[in-house]
């Protein structure tokens, strides 16, 4: 009996307590990590004051919102206003119950077996969060930012995932752990066959998470600060938190889906065992590493688009290139021998 | 029910108002948009609220101490601005000023276009979204407002020409920290456009946004770079050339379609050309004094005179009316900005929210000009 | 200002910029071309033309005003460069003068239209002829108090709504004056200005 306890809430428990506490570590972290990378893109030092070359910088923010007042506008609509924040904190977070961070199963808190379902289900719903928030300040600029998001974020899910679906054909599973593992089996991560999807999803990722150059729900220099105008304090820390959570999600997700997971490079090849020095879960952090700074990347470099082209490119271009593309894997899978 | 779903229909406008505290109107620019969803159906600015007065203030200064007043309007191309002052002044009385002074005229006036346009294309691209140009150009921005600190000690409000010419010599070695400035600059404006000019999303955002014909440029008075942009091949040093601009050699750029794009590309060939006026000022630049002998009591002749120099803006006027005295009976300022300012609600017709912005930084607007 | 270069530096005679400078001088400029060309057109306009400093100006009567302006601009005055107002105090033909700059691309000529007008007296707008006279318009009425006839927006631009006196007038004292006018009439009573205060707070 307590075997089971401890199987079933016990350890699950910890699991999420030490997940939680270093996902909230990392999205701090992150920020740390974008400012001082923007920083070197731009020529200047970034944060370098508080700790060893600013490395308390984001314990030093934390500490700052968490004293800071709690300021709630007049006009606001308290309870929603109050809610928006928890709407999206929350999807942010729940996601990473079910992304696999290495093979052994103390390193995910649980295989379901629609995890990719899961994953798009419960990170749609932080759109509410934005959507309410920017409703309930009663603010023309914020409202406008919540709409932004609302319609970005509804039509970029659309090619996102169709681009997953891409990745389940090939890998004939809904199951985060069995996608990596189905790459294992063919020996070949799935972005080369499936560069196309890979290339969607990222961008809609980043779409989704509203970040340059389609940043628009918070573009500073049109809506002010977007959705989030109104909020200050904790509130806004939760907006800020969940939209670093998003990027790691969306990096884990495409870590997972297409570059193998916790898998080091041709996995199946021998003469490249050496690189096993770095264990599973070394590869997949170093991987969304590489996504995380892809971001940082686009934000040093490229100007923002408007709003009717973002649509545009969403549904115009990414719609029926993602839709092509699924056809043309499913008939390659489909061929007799078609393993992939 | 009915009436219900007609209003929901129908669509409301909406009025946003946008600034006089707003991160993308550089300054204290209010507009007061009418927007259908993201459209805007009218653009109204209004402006004023960095009024200070500064043309009843010259009446009250002697004509050297009106100097210092034009730095602070627009805070940006201070030199230009002292420039156009003083040279109406010398028209007013007649003054010649040595060569020596009218090529360090020429070589500030330059640099100081540098660094507005710098300031423009920083802003601008940091209003589309493109945060990285800000500072690769704010870098080079220092390095101008260095050399005018070693000059005359200021860096921003510089105060550096006198009636009758310069105040001071240049500075041992400054020529050569200038040559090696301008040497350099070019390769670094390549750089910036390398971010900018070929890239996808800045073109989407600027090609075909805010378009104004030749004609239309010409009825709303609009000058400097945005009617340059229209194909107007216009610009004060080449008709009416001032100090010893018919002296060097440089071309005007001009656009084809006036649309924000084509307004960037004209100022960043326009920094090209400083750079090249810059350069055969230095290579020219003449020995002998730099002020011209003018009397110890400015007292000009009763009379009226205009006389314009090219701003980084646009035209900049001065209309001095004197009436024999020692202050000036009225000085007006034509300014650019408020002149190309005016025409901002041509321009974003019909365009989107996120258009304003883009159109705002292609006017290259500076309030404290616009309001004096 | 180009020959003076030429001068060899050992010449006896001194360099201009070390000499007294020589002002210009007010010259009748009625043969003008510039002024010629307008005369052809609308005869009898010109009531004086001054040419100083190489730029010409005339002075034309308020009620040709509008005929005049709109001659020139068929003259090819498409630019109107400058539009504002001088203001003198106790002249007795009127009190203001309102300048016009005007300039025209094919040969880059600059003309300037002045015409005297009584305080109190409408002046023609020409919003019609040049859109951009609408903001210098409205800037010479805040400044000046002169009104403008068929100006679509009559309304002041730099100062406030409410404020009360034009400041560029020369009876305006350079400190200001309370006026009373606040920035926010619902909170402090605006205590003059043409502008009633929206509202009864």
């Amino acid at each position: 009996m307590n075997e089971l306890l401890w199987t079933y809430v016990g350890w699950p428990l910890v699991k999420i307590l030490v997940i939680l506490l270093a996902l909230v570590l990392l999205a701090a972290y992150l920020s740390w990590f974008e400012r001082k990378l923007l920083a070197y893109m731009q020529i200047r030092l970034g944060p370098n004051r508080v700790g060893p070359k600013g490395w308390l910088q984001p314990i030093a923010d934390a500490l700052k919102l968490f004293v800071k007042e709690d300021l709630t506008p007049t006009f606001a609509e308290k309870f929603v206003f109050l809610l928006g924040p928890v709407l999206i904190i929350v999807p942010a977070l729940a996601v990473f119950s079910v992304i696999p961070f290495g093979p052994s199963p103390n390193l995910f808190v649980t295989d379901v077996n629609i995890g990719v379902l899961f994953v798009l289900a419960v990170s749609s719903i932080g759109v509410y969060g934005i959507i309410l928030g920017g409703w309930a300040s009663n603010n023309k600029f914020s409202l406008m930012g919540g709409l932004r998001s609302a319609a970005q974020m509804i039509s970029y899910e659309v090619p996102m995932g169709f681009a997953v679906v891409t990745v389940l054909v090939m890998a004939k599973s809904l199951s985060l752990v069995r996608i990596v593992e189905a790459q294992k089996e063919a020996g070949v991560w799935f972005v080369f066959p499936g560069f196309v999807a890979f290339f969607i999803y990222f961008v809609c990722g980043v779409a989704e998470t509203n970040r340059n150059p389609f940043d628009l729900p918070e573009a500073e220099s049109e809506l002010v600060a977007g959705y989030h105008t109104e909020y200050s304090g904790m509130k806004f820390a939760f907006y800020f938190l969940a939209e670093y959570a998003n990027m790691v999600v969306v990096s884990s997700m495409a870590t997972v889906m297409f570059l193998g997971g916790w898998l080091r490079p041709f996995p199946n090849v021998a003469a490249l065992a050496f690189l096993d020095v770095i264990p599973p879960l070394g590869w997949f952090l170093l991987k969304v590493a590489f996504f995380l700074f892809a971001y940082i990347w686009f934000r040093g470099t490229f100007p923002r688009y408007r709003f009717d082209q973002l649509m545009r490119l969403g549904w115009k271009v990414l719609l029926p290139v993602s839709l092509a593309n699924l056809l043309v894997v499913a008939y390659f899978v489909s061929l007799p021998g078609g393993k992939l | 029910m009915a009436e219900l779903e007609a209003t929901v229909l129908a669509g409301e406008e909406m009025e946003v108002s946008f600034g006089p505290q707003h991160p993308a109107t550089h300054g204290v620019l209010r507009l007061q948009l009418k927007v259908d969803g993201e459209k805007i159906v009218d653009a109204k600015p209004i402006i004023g609220y960095l009024h200070r007065g500064t043309e009843k203030l010259f009446e009250r200064e002697t004509y050297p101490q009106c100097i210092p007043h034009t730095d602070r309007m627009d805070y940006t191309a201070a030199a230009t601005n002292n420039q156009g002052f003083v040279g109406a002044v010398e028209k007013l009385m007649g003054i010649t000023i040595p060569p020596r002074a009218a090529y360090i005229r020429m070589i500030l006036a330059e640099l100081q276009r540098i660094a507005s346009h710098i300031i423009w294309l920083a802003t601008h691209a940091l209003d589309i979204g493109a945060v990285t140009p800000f500072f690769y150009t704010f870098e080079e921005r220092e390095k101008i407002l260095d050399l005018f600190e070693e000059y005359c000690g200021a860096r921003l409000t510089l105060n550096t020409m006198r009636i009758g010419g310069v105040p001071w010599d240049l500075p041992e070695g400054w020529t050569g920290r200038c040559r090696k400035f301008v040497e350099e600059l070019p390769k670094k404006i390549e750089d910036w456009e390398r971010l900018l000019t070929n890239n996808r999303i800045w073109k989407a955002r600027t090609v075909g946004v805010g378009v104004i014909d030749a004609e239309k440029a010409i009825a709303w008075g609009l000058t400097g770079p945005p009617l340059r942009g229209s194909g107007v091949q216009w610009d004060i040093r080449k008709v009416f050339p001032y100090d010893r601009y018919d002296e060097v050699e440089f071309d005007i750029p001009i656009g084809k379609n006036g649309d924000t794009y084509d307004r960037y590309l004209v100022r960043m060939e326009e920094m090209r050309q400083s750079v090249r006026i810059i350069r055969q000022c230095l290579d020219r630049l003449p020995d002998g004094p730099v002020m011209a002998w003018v009397p110890k009591v400015i007292r000009p002749p009763k009379g009226e005179v205009y006389f314009s120099v090219e701003g980084p803006k646009g035209e900049l006027g001065y209309y001095i009316v004197s009436d024999g005295g020692v202050t000036p009976y009225r000085v007006r300022v034509r300014p650019p900005c408020f002149v190309n300012l005016q025409a901002l609600p041509e321009l974003v017709k019909g365009h989107l929210v996120a258009d304003v912005v883009a159109v705002i930084g292609t006017l290259d607007i500076v309030l404290g000009e616009i309001d004096r | 200002m180009s020959e003076e270069t030429k001068v060899p530096e050992a010449a006896p005679q001194k360099m201009p910029w070390e000499e007294k400078p020589v002002p210009p001088t007010r010259r009748e400029a009625r043969e003008h071309p510039l002024v010629q060309e307008l005369e052809r057109a609308v005869p009898g306009a010109v009531l004086e033309a001054v040419e100083f400093a190489g730029q010409v100006s005339v002075v034309v009567e308020l009620e040709k005003l509008l005929t005049v302006l709109s001659a020139l601009r068929d003259f090819g005055y498409k630019f109107l460069v400058d539009l504002t107002a001088v203001d003198w105090k106790d002249r007795p033909e009127g009190r203001f003068d309102v300048v016009y700059w005007l300039h025209r691309h094919a040969d880059s000529a600059r003309l300037r239209v002045k015409v005297g007008v009584a305080d109190g007296v409408e002046v023609p707008s020409v919003v019609g002829l040049w859109p951009t006279a609408n903001w210098m318009e409205r800037e010479v009425f805040d400044m000046f108090g002169i009104y403008f006839a068929g100006h679509p927006n009559l309304e002041r631009i730099l100062t406030w709504e409410g404020f009360s006196g034009h400041p560029l007038r020369k009876d305006f004292p350079i400190e200001g004056v309370d006026t009373g006018a606040a920035v926010y009439p619902d909170i402090y009573p605006p205590g003059g200005g043409p502008v009633k205060p929206k509202g009864g707070a």
